[in-house]
């Protein structure tokens, strides 16, 4: 029997890196994040868990303390948000090229500046191309799924790679809701135990992490990188699998909502997935073929699956909660359409940036967008698929 | 979701209006409800008005948003009545409930016209006879409680004692006077006309 529970976003993330026993955690606190180091610690200091916490002086040793500790053969976890994750950049590339499959809750939060402490996801998009595996939780529910199947991704021995877990600041990370969490020894057989192959701690394989990487093997080693993102995919999918016959809850590399059918389709990932799910369904009600594509696997991205998802809607939006401020699009939208563009999928596509910096996102506002997507099955015409929502432009 | 209640809650920061709403999100949890509880997180100081909200369903919540159109409003401070649009989208089918010793004819003209219920409730009063201290929240979470008839008393009150003796179960000297307050805080709120 699951066990029938209400925490926040982060209290979930929390209970779940106390299934997961890491050996070491090391973090420092940022808004939206901190409460799940801040939980976590009251977890070691209980005797619930028997992690080494390293309280670090800033995010940029967080992420290196990790790197050590994983490098060593540990398992190793941090939690982070927005310039916090900007601060562990440098490292953020070294851990994903060293290989070693770090886990950490991501809470989304602007990336600075201007200075502001609500969700978007431009922290996030700050490492879609640092080789780290990239998933999104629509809830705390899928916060806390996300993690428990973490590492048997990340540490599988085709992938080897880091891994993010997302969530929307505040919106989920501090609301208060449902969740069924798995009874702790069903999940701890679940997560299992890490047995690294290489390790540094390791005396009967004396090995190097980490060393200088010229033109002899450099593009070689990156190109591993790749295919390892490559093949999370397939990794992905059959944790998911087991994950199911755990829990009964099924989980791909994206949610189709009523998608199947749909004539207009909306593409968007985290929380705002939920109000868009209650919005299909009033216009289902009227008849309206509205259907949802909500994004779970960010990195690797599956724009082969997604296009074929998409290929018999009329009309599409992406939904970006980030700009790339590169006047043609925003980063999901870019994503999809070459996606889309390569599969052979030719599908009126607009793109709208919306909630930064905490703008509010409701289920107006993506009536509004389903409305212009009827507009444009029925006229035809895009006019402008550079297009915003919920932003103030001088008009009352 | 027509099973759906959605509340708004106005306080000003040091008063409990956040600690209140996540108690009712609990209380709701233990009948066997879906819920949310969430802040509107912002500059936060002592003093500085905040808003927190609940939705409570008998189904699976997926919307996250904001609360626009609430059912019920919940004001802790009366002073935010001037301040703040409190009544701003406030369903007519629903009510208001106000901590205020204010009678009908002062409070007409801060409620712009709002034509639902209107409650009101001297949490001051309540929370010093039963506390000896001005805490408005408790008082407050009972008085929706009863207004909104999410749940029967008797549930609430067996709920609230549970709930107390797990959140003072190192000062249980306070338990007796928190579930008074909300005894009393029951009969004390009551439907004005304006």
């Amino acid at each position: 029997m699951s066990i029938r529970e209400r925490l926040s976003g982060n209290e979930a993330s929390a209970i779940a890196m106390k299934q997961i026993n890491p050996d070491v955690v090391a973090a420092f606190p940022i808004t939206p994040s901190t409460e799940i180091p801040q939980y976590f610690s009251t977890f070691v200091s209980n005797g619930k868990v028997d992690t080494e916490f390293i309280a670090v002086e800033s995010e940029h040793s967080a992420m290196s303390a990790c790197i050590g500790a994983e490098a060593a053969g540990a398992r190793a976890m941090t939690a982070t948000s927005s310039n916090g994750l900007a601060f562990m950049w440098e490292m953020i590339y070294i851990a994903s090229s060293c290989r070693l499959p770090i886990v950490m809750p991501l809470v989304n939060r602007t990336l600075s500046g201007p200075l502001n402490i609500h969700n978007d996801h431009s922290d996030a998009m700050g490492i879609r191309d640092a080789g780290w595996i990239m998933l999104f939780s629509e809830n705390n529910q899928e916060a806390y799924d996300n993690l428990i199947m973490a590492h048997r991704i990340a540490e599988h021995k085709d992938v080897c790679l880091p891994l993010a877990v997302c969530q929307d600041g505040f919106i989920t990370s501090h609301s208060i809701e449902n969740i069924e969490l798995i009874e702790d020894d069903k999940a701890k057989e679940f997560i299992g135990k890490y047995h690294p192959e290489h390790y540094l701690l390791n005396a009967k394989e004396p090995i190097a992490v980490g060393p200088m990487d010229l033109q002899a093997y450099h593009f070689e080693h990156k190109y591993q990188q790749a295919n390892a993102m490559r093949n999370a995919k397939k990794v992905i999918l059959e944790v998911a699998k087991d994950f199911e016959k755990l829990t009964g809850r099924k989980y791909g590399l994206f949610e189709e909502y009523k998608l199947e059918d749909a004539e207009i389709a909306i593409v968007c990932m985290n929380s705002t997935a939920g109000t868009t799910k209650d919005v299909v369904d009033s216009l289902r009600e009227k008849g309206i073929k509205a259907g949802l594509l909500k994004l779970r696997v960010f990195r690797p991205f599956p724009a082969e699956e997604i296009a074929k998802a998409l290929q018999n809607v009329k009309a599409v939006a992406v939904l970006d909660k980030a700009d790339s401020l590169n006047a043609c699009g925003g980063p999901l939208f870019t994503d999809v359409t070459s996606g889309m563009y390569v599969n052979n999928l030719n599908v009126p596509t607009v793109n709208y940036i919306y909630g930064l910096g905490g703008r509010d996102t409701t289920a107006k506002d993506i009536l509004g967008v389903y409305n212009d997507l009827q507009e444009i099955v029925k006229t035809g015409n895009i006019d402008n698929p550079y297009r915003y929502f919920g932003l103030k432009r001088g008009e009352k | 979701m027509d099973n759906m209640i959605e509340i708004r809650w106005h306080g000003r920061g040091g008063q409990g209006a956040k600690t209140a709403s996540l108690l009712l999100a609990d209380a709701a949890f233990n009948t066997g409800k879906y819920i949310q509880g969430f802040p509107e997180y912002g500059p936060e100081r002592m003093g500085a008005p905040i808003t927190a909200y609940n939705r409570i369903s008998s189904s699976p919540i997926r919307l996250h948003s904001n609360i626009y159109e609430p059912d019920y409003v919940v004001v802790v401070d009366d002073s935010l009545l001037e301040a703040v649009p409190v009544t701003d989208g406030l369903k007519e089918t629903g009510a208001i409930v106000i901590n205020t010793t204010k009678d009908a004819d002062e409070l007409k003209p801060l409620l712009k016209g709002y034509k639902g219920k209107v409650y009101t409730i001297d949490a001051r009063k309540v929370s010093e006879e039963a506390l000896g201290k001005y805490f408005p929240n408790t008082p407050m979470l009972a008085a929706i409680i009863k207004v909104s008839e999410i749940m029967t008393e008797q549930e609430f009150l067996d709920d609230m004692k549970d709930s107390f003796k797990h959140k003072f179960a190192k000062k249980p000297e306070v338990i007796e006077g928190n579930m008074k307050a909300l005894e009393l805080a029951l009969k004390e709120v009551h439907l004005i006309n304006l």
